[in-house]
């Protein structure tokens, strides 16, 4: 993908270029001015932004080397009008504003719809409302949950507008928190679609009114994401939906396909069950939930599947969804994927398409800076800098979040546009992408962090070293029992020699919130037999994972002196 | 759950000697041991090509199985070492996998439903040729129900399909010719909870589909007052004290509840550890108690325990020294005829564990060093507490050792465990005063050890010389660290 020259030449300048780089087609002396500017850069920071820009642009002016060429030479802006823009409000690139002013950067953040982009307006925000909603549902009707706690509940029932507008609300909510705290910063919002136009320039502009261009130092691009859909399957809006429609829960109907069993797919046989309907999934690999750890999707499909009102057929595609019209119900086709046969037909109530989502980077106007996209993802390095069609690393251009499909996840996006923001402030970074955690809000939830079994077992062998795997059980824990919910499992993968921890997958009560300890043990290098003797309160689920640690067998010693752990059973 | 999964199969030796690669591969005198070093769990016979699968036995004591979940549904396509079913044991949920590549063609018995070990709880065919054998098979084994719908599952269900219609590019055809039978998930689970054959209910749902309450009618039952009628508010009302116990058990001689009474069914291992104890009356067991002083074995115990030495992993030790000496108190008595002597020495010792009880074995406890059998011991329970206790950590056990001492019990008597001859229930230590022969006065810590035994192998005598040995060695316990 990238070539290794590029590669070696980044490395040896990497700091500056991402720094100061004035032209970029001239990168070696840059290696001059990099010191002295930075030093100015940093130093006025804490002031107003125009001063401070006016001081930075000033500064090549100190430079003996530099001060001959580029203020004359023309190409690439010499001054700019900020020091970073963002294309795409999303959650990633409010992550890179927040992260670039607190940096001191004059930053501006380009948005050609609503601030929050897929996240907040369409996502994961309107989303977590609805599962709220389902989750209590879900309790309620459980007769035997309640008798089992005491309670007694009379008919479970629900208002579909009012909780429609409960997601709505949040949405709105967490939309004007994103806006003001970019405006209460200085962050300049400008409204209109971004094109990159040339080097270190994007235009922008709404539909019919004439395009403003501006330069800046270092460009972001998080343009994000829109949900895929396959060809065949025509999506109307009404019964044949993607997440964009259904999170705005028009309607609840009796029976909906759900293609694809991921974790939008799960979610949403979530809702939708505890709302009444049945649900049947179709998904094209030979499984349900392809992408999790196999013990964790087994347990998940013992759970969450088997006892709904969810049926499933694997192994075949969605080739041809028709909408209800004429009397007729959605009308699905399904073709094995293996012998390209058809298969069956459903007849269903509605369909979503939960197939996945494809990168929104069309007319980003990549072509002009001869950017090639692959499957419409945009090509960026480990530090998620732009290669062009050449394989060469397009100076002060950075692409971050479902655009360049590293990692498809809100808070990877805004991982990955604050470690933009450390490099073009002076200071390499390159994210871990393994110590991003991952969690689908299901009742109960999974999580996870890092390598699932078979992927560290394939990394074992070929790097040759030992694998083991500890599980704990929510069974066992104190607080899982009081709440009556002690269905789950917590998997960690870890190397015995070292103690390091490879993955850490959990099925249970609030799991999502617990796989943290584990993702900040990833991304602070801790080792188990040191995290082990953290102290954790009882009685709580984090006790989930405190056993788990502890059941681990690690041959190294720990780092840290501390007293031995009592035995906890001595009669 | 989430045990490593176990699968096992026997295979029957009449058809399967010739056929089967294994016998050839291996004499049959090995054949056997072979069985057993894999775990005896799964029990599948070959006849022709249909294969029975039976509930496993998971542990000795267990004589049935209650069925959690079945992980595939009829007309999936299993391969081998595939999970297919999930079975919840006295002791542990466990799941059950596939040593054969095939259809699931019919499930008998379902989820929630239970079977003694042993018998057949789905059929498994290895092509789809076979299901229809297989489902009359599966027919015979659930008594006089109806057979099986085809199974709802895509896998099978392109089996019958083809004639209604032919496939490509003909999609109009699929909606407007015959129909094909639509049925929702809920309708398909219900069918086959009910045993109704799909096919035969006519639906009035939606586009002809038949929904749940279809299935419901078809099957006579009337539908489940889900979240409309408050049927627990009713229950629970104090005015209506009969109505509080739903009785779906056998009210004949029982006395009449209490009112506010709540009857909550046993879970699996509690319906063993009842079972266990009603057929503990069939032994004849007598009991004999000893004093032993403890105050060297607390001085070791204080010396031994930052290295992570348990009294539980003292006390095991000591037994199974004493036990070296004294194997009649090692044996048991299987057929009320015989003596037998176990090689092994393995400690049972007893656990409560989330409203249940259970007996994680420290296995060879008489050759394993104090500190090994201490380690040991922990990770017992810790999997014990996780639910992941393998079979042969909990049913290998020669000698059962029962400690109350810790929460200040002085004596107690324990019941005899099936299969073994002997069990010791420890009480607390305490300070005792004692006179010596001398008529001297001193105080010295006692503790009272009670063991019962098996009168058929295990005489007072011998009991009473396993004792004294056992005391000695609580009383010198230097031999233990050794």
């Amino acid at each position: 993908m990238h070539s290794t020259s590029a590669l070696s030449f980044s490395q040896a300048t990497s700091v500056p270029t991402t720094n100061y780089a004035f032209h970029s087609h001239c990168p070696l002396n840059l290696r001059f001015c990099g010191l002295t500017t930075q030093a100015f850069g940093f130093s006025f920071s804490t002031h107003s932004a125009s001063t401070r820009l006016r001081l930075s642009t000033r500064a090549p002016g100190h430079s003996n080397k530099i001060s001959a060429s580029p203020g004359h030479n023309g190409t690439p802006p010499t001054s700019f009008d900020y020091d970073l823009i963002i294309i795409g409000a999303g959650v990633g690139g409010h992550g890179a504003a927040l992260h670039a002013v607190e940096k001191g950067l004059k930053t501006a953040i380009i948005e050609g719809d609503v601030v929050g982009g897929t996240c907040v307006n369409r996502g994961c925000v309107p989303s977590k409302a609805l599962l709220a909603v389902s989750g209590r549902m879900r309790e309620l009707q459980s007769e035997h949950h309640m008798k089992a706690l005491g309670l007694q509940v009379s008919a479970a029932g629900y208002d579909r507008q009012a909780v429609a507008d409960h997601a709505n609300n949040l949405a709105s909510k967490i939309r004007s928190n994103l806006t003001n705290s970019m405006k209460a910063l200085g962050v300049d919002i400008l409204t209109g679609f971004g094109t990159i136009v040339g080097p270190q320039k994007v235009k922008y502009g709404k539909v019919g009114f004439t395009d403003t261009m501006v330069t800046a130092k270092d460009i972001i691009i998080a343009t994000g994401s829109v949900p895929f859909v396959p060809k065949g399957i025509e999506v109307d809006g009404k019964t044949v939906i993607t997440s964009d429609h259904a999170l705005k829960l028009e309607f609840v109907p009796d029976w909906i396909a759900i293609v694809g069993s991921g974790y939008i797919g799960l979610e949403f046989s979530d809702v939708y069950t505890a709302l009444g309907s049945e649900v049947t999934f179709i998904e094209a690999l030979d499984q349900l939930m392809p992408g999790f750890d196999p013990e964790i999707s087994k347990l998940a499909q013992r759970v969450l599947v088997n006892p709904r009102k969810i049926d499933y057929h694997t192994g075949v595609f969605a080739t041809k969804i028709t909408p209800a019209r004429d009397g007729k119900p959605v009308i699905i086709e399904l073709t094995d994927a293996k012998t390209k046969e058809h298969k069956d037909t459903l007849e269903v109530d509605a369909a979503l398409i939960a197939t996945g989502r494809a990168p929104f980077t069309n007319g980003l106007g990549l072509e002009n800076i001869s950017v090639v996209t692959q499957r419409g993802f945009v090509p960026v390095d480990e530090r998620m800098r732009v290669i062009d069609a050449n394989g060469n690393l397009v100076p002060h251009l950075y692409c971050i979040g479902d655009a360049n499909g590293k990692m498809m996840l809100a808070h990877a996006a805004s991982a990955q546009g604050i470690s933009v923001v450390e490099q073009v402030t002076g200071k390499d970074h390159v994210l871990n992408h393994l110590s991003i955690p991952a969690a689908c809000f299901t009742h109960p939830e999974i999580s996870m962090v890092g390598l699932t079994e078979p992927q560290a077992r394939e990394k074992a062998e070929k790097e040759g070293f030992e694998v083991s795997v500890a599980k704990t059980s929510f069974k066992a824990n104190t607080k899982a029992l009081a709440e009556n919910e002690s269905e789950g499992l917590a998997k960690l993968i870890y190397r015995p020699e070292n103690g390091e921890i490879l993955g850490v997958h959990i099925f249970g009560l609030h799991a999502a919130d617990l796989i943290h300890e584990a993702s900040n043990a990833i991304t602070l290098g801790t080792r188990i037999q040191d995290i082990k003797f953290a102290v954790h309160a009882h009685p709580t689920l984090s006790e989930v994972l405190d056993e788990l640690f502890k059941s681990a067998k690690v041959k190294a010693p720990a780092s840290t002196s501390s007293s031995p752990v009592s035995d906890p059973v001595s009669a | 759950m989430a045990s490593p999964l176990l699968s096992n199969t026997t295979i029957s030796f009449s058809s399967s000697l010739s056929s089967s690669p294994l016998p050839r591969l291996f004499p049959s005198v090995s054949f056997s041991s072979i069985r057993f070093k894999s775990n005896p769990r799964r029990v599948l016979t070959v006849r022709s090509k249909i294969r029975e699968i039976f509930m496993p036995a998971l542990s000795s004591t267990m004589t049935e199985g209650k069925i959690v979940s079945w992980v595939k549904s009829e007309g999936d396509v299993l391969s081998k070492g595939e999970s297919v079913v999930v079975v919840e044991s006295d002791k542990a949920d466990m799941d059950v996998e596939t040593f054969y590549d095939g259809i699931l063609a019919a499930i008998v018995v379902g989820e929630g439903e239970t079977a003694p070990v042993g018998a057949a709880i789905g059929i498994l065919a290895e092509t789809e040729d076979e299901i229809a054998e297989a489902k009359a098979k599966a027919a015979s084994k659930s008594g006089a129900s109806t057979p099986y719908a085809p199974p709802p599952a895509p896998a099978a269900a392109s089996t019958p399909a083809p004639p209604k219609s032919t496939p490509a590019n003909a999609a109009p055809t699929v909606t407007e010719g015959p129909r094909k039978t639509v049925a929702t998930p809920f309708a398909k689970k219900l069918a086959k909870q009910h045993k109704v054959d799909i096919e035969s209910v006519v639906g009035t749902g939606p586009y002809g589909r038949i929904t749940p309450e279809d299935i419901e009618a078809a099957s006579g039952i009337s539908p489940p007052k889900t979240n409309v009628g408050p049927t627990v508010v009713v229950e629970a009302k104090p005015a209506a004290p009969t109505k509080a116990t739903v009785s779906s058990f056998a009210p004949s001689s029982l006395p009449p509840p209490v009112p506010g009474s709540t009857v909550v069914p046993f879970t699996t291992m509690q319906a063993a550890v009842s079972k266990n104890m009603v057929e503990s009356l069939s032994v004849p067991a007598f009991r004999v108690g000893y004093p032993v002083t403890t105050d060297a074995l607390d001085a070791l115990y204080e010396k031994v325990k930052p290295k992570g030495v348990t009294m539980t992993a003292l006390l095991a030790k000591a037994a199974a020294m004493a036990l070296v000496q004294h194997p009649v108190v090692n044996s048991s008595c299987k057929d009320g005829k015989s003596f037998t002597y176990n090689s092994n020495i393995n400690i049972a010792v007893a656990v409560a564990i989330n409203g249940g009880l259970i007996t994680p074995v420290l296995q060879d406890a008489d050759k394993l060093d104090l500190y090994l059998l201490s380690q040991k011991w922990k990770e017992l329970v810790e999997k014990a507490r996780a639910k992941q206790l393998q079979p042969q950590e909990y049913n290998s056990g020669t000698f059962t050792l029962s400690n109350l001492g810790m929460f200040g019990v002085d004596r107690f008597d324990a019941i005899l465990p099936p299969g073994q001859g002997a069990i010791m229930a420890v009480g607390a230590s305490k300070p005792t005063v004692v006179a010596d022969a001398d008529g001297f006065f001193s105080v010295k810590n006692k503790m009272l050890v009670n063991v019962t035994a098996d009168h058929r192998i295990i005489y007072g005598a011998d009991l009473a010389a396993f004792l004294q040995t056992f005391s000695k060695i609580v009383e010198n316990p230097e031999s233990l660290t050794l």
